[in-house]
């Protein structure tokens, strides 16, 4: 039952309808669990609560992806990465997104979004291949359905649109979660692919990982908008936000729009409430931007301590089982730095190919050039 | 003699051939290649009920049905990542854009997605998408509807850039375009959109390979004219009143800008020793820039003369009033043809201005000066 009087729900609303307020999201983040992992019921109630199968994996892949994520940012710190985007503190958006989704379904995710192709079964390695600076992009896309991961910020969102859209013509059921910042969603690109989801009811989730800083510009300097998540009721997509840090919310109300997106009735956009604990990069000096209390505010909002409270209260995962995760994270972990320890080979010629599926005559007389070059360096030494 | 005349007619005296417009000769060519392939789907602005604003695919919907040809939202960037959201899902997208400088706000998308995705993913993912672009003037279009693009396309590595400039090639080139696994910017000259002539042996085939191929649209001795989509009937005309100054000129319809065919271009230059590329589109940092170069670098010892272009003005695209002067012209090219060293004078074209002189023996240095 709702328990927030402020905003009481009209009585009149169907429970058959996917979301109970219609367009609306809730006025106030959908919350479970509390920062200390207390079951709460806030604006949830037609949200069924996520499995604690569900909830024990979820718990899992948030710890190895915290693992990974710390893991990469020392590597960039060490030099052997060109540069690495953390994201520690986005674990429930990130892992509850991946988890939500079947194996058949689609992701389109961002340069931020690694602790997510990692929940995806991603080989870790293929994913830092780009800030390894071998390739542009080192895993198989259709493969591990997932598209590249982008940097041109919500570019990528129109994509999922239009692959899911294609899906949906050739009879296929899979639904596209589509990736973006909050300061994505002033790109128009964001905008554009909200309209073409909603006009095509294209099977899309669009998931804004609210984590309040484009870089060092905060969240009052992208929008005047009350909530990311009511962007989507003017191009008439069903939204939400949600706690982003509170990854049994976060599954709840991302299962239901998957469902919702797969059964036809269209996108849904979900405006997560979330944090960059690390600064941008590797590169950037968060203290130019923001105080160390407004970080340690979020640390205590942590999203794997308190799901852990939460089964530890439950019952449904004891010490023994915290330290056998931990151990995973550690061995998974010490895997990635003996594998990135190895430099990567890189054919030179392999810079002509895929410009093309057949290279042209110019490109031809280029690879010779090169290859003479090459040659020529090789007999010198 | 006109281009159509010149280059489509075989030589048998058989009954007079079906004539088409190009418009209807793409529309042809849609057809064809949905029924060929029912993975080819069209869409964009007004395509579906309307059939276009230049009724390029008129009556499509109507026959193929709303799921094969359908309108989008009025959002250039939209429609072209839809396409590759599309082209990834395994479909064959034709899309068009209404006009060239409409298609502008979809330049990241194609620049940064369509050119780059083979490459991006090491050629896991490619993108069969076609970009319909009409382009380009001469019809007393008003502002941001007459703009030669080409250049932002071809200077774009992962792009094929295609313009035909005869009714037959618009069919045959866009099959091949639609059959191609990579993306194509497919731009077509609106002027020519009403020039007529016949497609009815190139829609009998099936395989189509012109990719890459510059066509001799004219054979001559004296000068080669390289031109490309709606100069080439340009530079058809001049040739035909260069007879009467007694120069026998070839032309040579570039055809698909990307992948450029050198071979051909430099076979005509070394065989006749002059050339001026002609282009409707500003001539600073151009194709035609990059035409002259290659012919340079490949057929200096060819060549009595350098390489001179016939280009559009470097304005912003003038009103209709004054189109006429900003569109490369017959006169202009017959004036560049003049300038190829026919003689010993030393061309005074860029002389500073009251050095002009020709005949002085250091009059070269005069103008490097």
């Amino acid at each position: 039952m709702t328990t927030d009087t402020s905003t009481p729900l009209p009585q009149t609303v169907p429970r058959d309808q996917p979301f109970a307020r219609g367009l609306m999201p809730a006025p106030m983040p959908v919350q479970f669990l509390d920062h200390l992992g207390h079951r709460v019921q806030v604006f949830n109630d037609d949200y069924p609560e996520p499995s604690g199968e569900q909830l024990v994996a979820a718990y899992t892949a948030m710890v190895i992806g915290r693992r990974f994520d710390i893991q990469a940012m020392a590597l960039a710190k060490q030099g052997r990465l060109a540069v690495y985007p953390p994201s520690r503190g986005q674990e429930a958006c990130q892992i509850g997104s991946m988890l939500a989704l079947s194996k058949d379904d689609w992701a389109f995710p961002t340069y931020r979004d690694s602790m997510a192709l990692v929940t995806r079964g991603i080989d870790p390695v293929e994913i830092l291949t780009v800030p390894h600076g071998a390739a542009h992009c080192g895993f198989d896309p259709r493969a591990n359905r997932t598209a590249p991961q982008c940097t041109p910020l919500a570019t990528q969102l129109i994509h999922a649109v239009g692959f899911a859209s294609g899906e949906q013509r050739k009879g296929r059921p899979t639904v596209a979660m589509a990736f973006v910042g909050d300061g994505g969603t002033s790109e128009g690109d964001f905008h554009e692919a909200l309209n073409f989801a909603a006009v095509f009811k294209a099977p899309v989730v669009f998931l804004v990982q609210n984590n309040k800083y484009a870089i060092s510009t905060p969240l009052a300097k992208q929008t005047a908008a009350p909530s990311l998540g009511y962007k989507g009721i003017g191009y008439g997509i069903a939204s939400e936000q949600v706690d982003g840090n509170d990854v049994m919310a976060v599954l709840a109300v991302l299962n239901k729009a998957v469902a919702h997106a797969r059964s036809g009735q269209g996108p849904v956009l979900v405006e997560a409430h979330t944090y960059r604990l690390d600064a941008h990069t590797n590169a950037d000096d968060a203290t130019r931007y923001r105080d160390s209390d407004e970080v340690e505010d979020w640390v205590r909002r942590d999203p794997i301590a308190r799901l852990e409270a939460w089964l530890c209260d439950g019952g449904l995962i004891d010490d023994a089982f915290i330290a056998s995760v931990a151990q995973k994270a550690e061995a998974f972990a010490a895997d990635l730095r003996m594998r990135m320890s190895v430099d990567l080979a890189v054919d030179p010629m392999s810079l002509f190919d895929n410009v093309f599926a057949t290279p042209t005559p110019q490109l031809l007389e280029q690879r010779a050039m090169v290859k003479s070059e090459l040659e020529a360096e090789e007999a010198s030494r | 003699m006109t281009l159509t005349a010149a280059s489509e007619t075989s030589g048998t005296p058989a009954p007079a051939p079906q004539q088409v417009t190009m418009s209807g000769a793409i529309n042809r060519a849609l057809r064809d290649a949905m029924t060929a392939d029912a993975d080819v789907v069209v869409f964009g602005e007004d395509v579906s009920t309307l059939g276009g604003v230049f009724r390029v695919t008129d009556g499509i919907a109507r026959d193929f049905g709303q799921d094969r040809c359908f309108d989008t939202p009025l959002a250039e960037a939209g429609i072209v990542g839809f396409a590759v959201g599309m082209a990834m899902a395994g479909f064959r997208p034709v899309i068009e854009m209404q006009f060239d400088a409409f298609a502008y706000p979809a330049f990241e998308q194609i620049a940064s997605h369509v050119a780059k995705m083979r490459n991006r993913t090491a050629g896991r993912v490619n993108l069969p998408i076609v970009i319909r672009i009409p382009f380009a003037g001469g019809i007393g279009g008003v502002e941001h509807h007459c703009d030669s693009s080409e250049a932002y396309y071809a200077h774009t590595p992962g792009l094929k850039v295609v313009t035909p400039a005869t009714v037959r090639d618009a069919y045959t080139l866009l099959r091949e375009a639609i059959n191609d696994p990579d993306p194509v910017i497919f731009m077509e000259p609106k002027r020519l959109y009403w020039s007529k002539g016949s497609i009815e042996s190139a829609a009998a085939a099936t395989t189509f390979d012109s990719f890459g191929r510059a066509a001799v649209r004219r054979e001559g001795t004296d000068v080669t004219l390289v031109a490309y989509g709606p100069s080439v009937d340009v530079a058809m005309q001049a040739a035909s009143a260069a007879t009467e100054s007694g120069w026998s000129v070839e032309v040579v319809d570039v055809r698909t800008i990307v992948p450029y065919d050198d071979e051909t271009v430099v076979a005509s230059v070394r065989k006749t020793g002059r050339c001026v590329v002609v282009q409707e589109a500003q001539g600073f940092a151009g194709v035609g820039a990059e035409i002259a170069a290659r012919v340079h670098e490949r057929a200096f010892h060819s060549l009595h003369a350098p390489v001179l272009r016939v280009a559009g003005l470097d304005i912003p695209y003038p009103p209709p009033k004054l189109e006429h002067l900003h569109l490369p012209g017959v006169e202009r090219v017959l004036d560049a043809i003049a300038r190829l060293q026919w003689d010993d004078n030393a061309d005074t074209h860029f002389f500073p201005h009251g050095t002009a002189s020709g005949n002085t023996a250091n009059g070269n240095q005069g103008g490097a000066a």
